[in-house]
């Protein structure tokens, strides 16, 4: 009661503050309302679609399972990652712990990573079809796709490990130093540990970049939907697999059950992501 | 191990020459044979009869773009207010991964709610067939939320707590400190914030294939379809030949450069936001 009767009388003073409060809490509550819409929406589709025949072995036109998408997905995320960790771990290990401030390599890289997390990934599948299929005559399979997405995801790593490293305090580093270890040995015993974590967590966010990935698997990954017979083999992940049913009249009903599979994998691994960075911040 | 390392730091550079040089050595070609303006400016999409204008598509682009920024940037930007000044901790504790799950949705999925809700509610409400421009608007609303609201709430964040207290102090009430003077200190971060929104819509694709109608013609109104660049590249890339493949590949190239301005324009906001 007191608090409603304060509420009235600090809109009867303030008419104009209150509206501003106002407007912001609707707005947040509107943003709020579309996540439940987005998520409730699939979730009520698709969950009694979830039927045992969608995640039988082979894909046919009757049973159209997911499980191969699903096995071309995992694939493709390991693959993308297997290149784009080392080179954005390594990348981000160079420029936190080896160039100096004011080097001019630090800055390029820096411009060119910027350059690459604003690209579209249209442009990826472009590149990469001209580049991977076309020139080197990959033609469509999943290495052409996870090349292109470890290209995709390569900034993503970068940032979050250069992040991860820079918050590892300088006294570790000199501690280290001052028993008479060497540069090398110095990351990877003393700054790597701690850091491990952040690293993980931008490894994780990258997955999901990756398992959400279509525009730019279409025409490098291409979309065969059956299991692969090897990494030159074409392939549909889970998210390309989701695209091509939901243009099929028929199919609508598989489509959404695929998209709550494709939801609770990234769901899954935002949350891994952000569990795991909070309990860095924690120490 | 520095040359390793250095070499691995490299990549990114490698990367990005590797890009710009595909794009342009297959798009350029293109307008050693069709004239440059006559392409940017020309109001016809024919392949198969040999005309290609992309204006058609430039716009789509763009009303799209502005369409989503009209209806999502004003609530995003309320929101980062919301989470940062008025929010109480516990809520915000609910909120702030809410959000970030929001920007982790796939593009398909947003699509296929955009499909299956979006389009036969606005048919509903507003007539037409549903796909339209309206549809594509709404649906990039919702996805560019995440994106502008996380960028925006870190550059409010980043406001020294003394103009708040003292705006307070002067005896003005919270919801006047923070928009008179929290949200004006915060203005080219905020700026970056929609910028970034912007850079995401107009890069967009699967979501705006399937609500947008995609007719290659001039953009007739709201309710009509209307197709963007991205669409453009990626529904007419499968059957594409000759003179038709290296005018979508020039499509590209425009939309790069298109990119590339929306980053600049995003890294000037940023420097100014940290002085």
């Amino acid at each position: 009661m007191i608090k409603l009767k304060l509420l009235w009388r600090y809109m009867k003073h303030h008419p104009g503050s209150f509206l501003l409060n106002l407007l912001c809490t609707l707005a947040t509550l509107a943003v709020a309302g579309v996540l439940v819409l987005v998520v409730g929406y699939i979730v009520v589709m698709g969950v009694p679609n979830l039927t045992p025949s969608l995640f039988s072995l082979h894909y046919n036109s009757d049973n159209v399972s997911l499980l191969p998408a699903l096995l071309n997905t995992i694939i493709m995320t390991v693959l993308s990652l297997a290149i784009a960790v080392p080179l954005g771990v390594g990348g981000a290990i160079y420029l936190a712990e080896y160039a100096s401030k004011d080097n001019k390599l630090v800055k390029i890289v820096r411009v060119t990573a910027e350059t690459l997390s604003g690209i579209p990934s249209i442009l990826y599948g472009l590149f990469g079809m001209m580049f991977f299929v076309t020139t080197l005559k990959w033609s469509y399979s999943l290495l052409a796709g996870g090349m292109t997405l470890a290209i995709m995801i390569l900034p993503l790593i970068l940032r979050t490990t250069e992040e991860a490293l820079l918050s590892i305090p300088d006294s570790y580093r000199e501690g280290s130093f001052g028993l008479g270890a060497g540069r090398l040995r110095t990351v990877i015993r003393i700054v790597l540990p701690p850091a491990g974590s952040g690293i993980l967590a931008g490894i994780i966010l990258a997955i999901g970049r990756v398992v959400g990935e279509t525009a730019a698997l279409m025409y490098t990954a291409g979309t065969v939907a059956d299991l692969p017979k090897g990494l030159m083999s074409s392939g549909r992940t889970l998210a390309v697999h989701m695209y091509v049913l939901s243009g099929e009249a028929l199919h609508v009903k598989e489509a959404y059950a695929t998209a709550v599979v494709l939801l609770v994998i990234v769901v899954g691994m935002n949350t891994l992501s952000s569990y795991i960075a909070k309990r860095l911040t924690r120490g | 191990m520095r040359c390793v390392f250095c070499a691995a730091a490299c990549a990114c550079i490698l990367a990005v020459l590797l890009i710009c040089f595909f794009l342009f050595a297959k798009g350029l070609p293109f307008f050693g044979k069709v004239n440059l303006w006559g392409f940017l400016t020309g109001e016809k999409w024919k392949p198969t009869n040999g005309v290609f204008g992309i204006l058609p598509m430039i716009l789509g682009s763009v009303y799209v773009t502005g369409g989503a920024l009209l209806l999502g940037a004003p609530l995003a930007i309320l929101t980062a207010i919301y989470l940062v000044r008025f929010c109480p901790h516990r809520l915000y504790r609910i909120l702030k991964p809410a959000v970030a799950l929001l920007a982790g949705i796939p593009s398909v999925v947003y699509g296929l709610f955009g499909l299956t809700a979006i389009v036969p509610f606005v048919k509903g409400t507003f007539g037409g067939n549903g796909s339209s421009m309206l549809t594509a608007c709404i649906l990039l609303a919702m996805m560019i939320l995440p994106t502008i609201i996380q960028v925006a709430e870190s550059a409010i964040r980043s406001v020294p707590e003394s103009y708040f207290e003292g705006s307070l102090a002067l005896g003005a009430t919270k919801e006047v400190s923070v928009f008179k003077t929290v949200v004006p200190a915060a203005k080219s971060g905020i700026m970056a914030a929609i910028i970034l929104g912007v850079g995401r819509a107009v890069g967009e694709t699967m979501a705006v294939m399937m609500v947008a109608g995609n007719q290659a013609r001039m953009p007739a109104g709201i309710l009509k379809g209307i197709r963007t660049m991205t669409v453009n590249i990626v529904m007419e890339m499968g059957y594409a030949a000759d003179l038709h493949y290296e005018a979508l590949i020039a499509t590209g190239v425009v939309l790069f450069v298109f990119v590339l301005m929306i980053n600049l324009l995003f890294s000037a906001l940023n420097r100014r936001q940290e002085q």
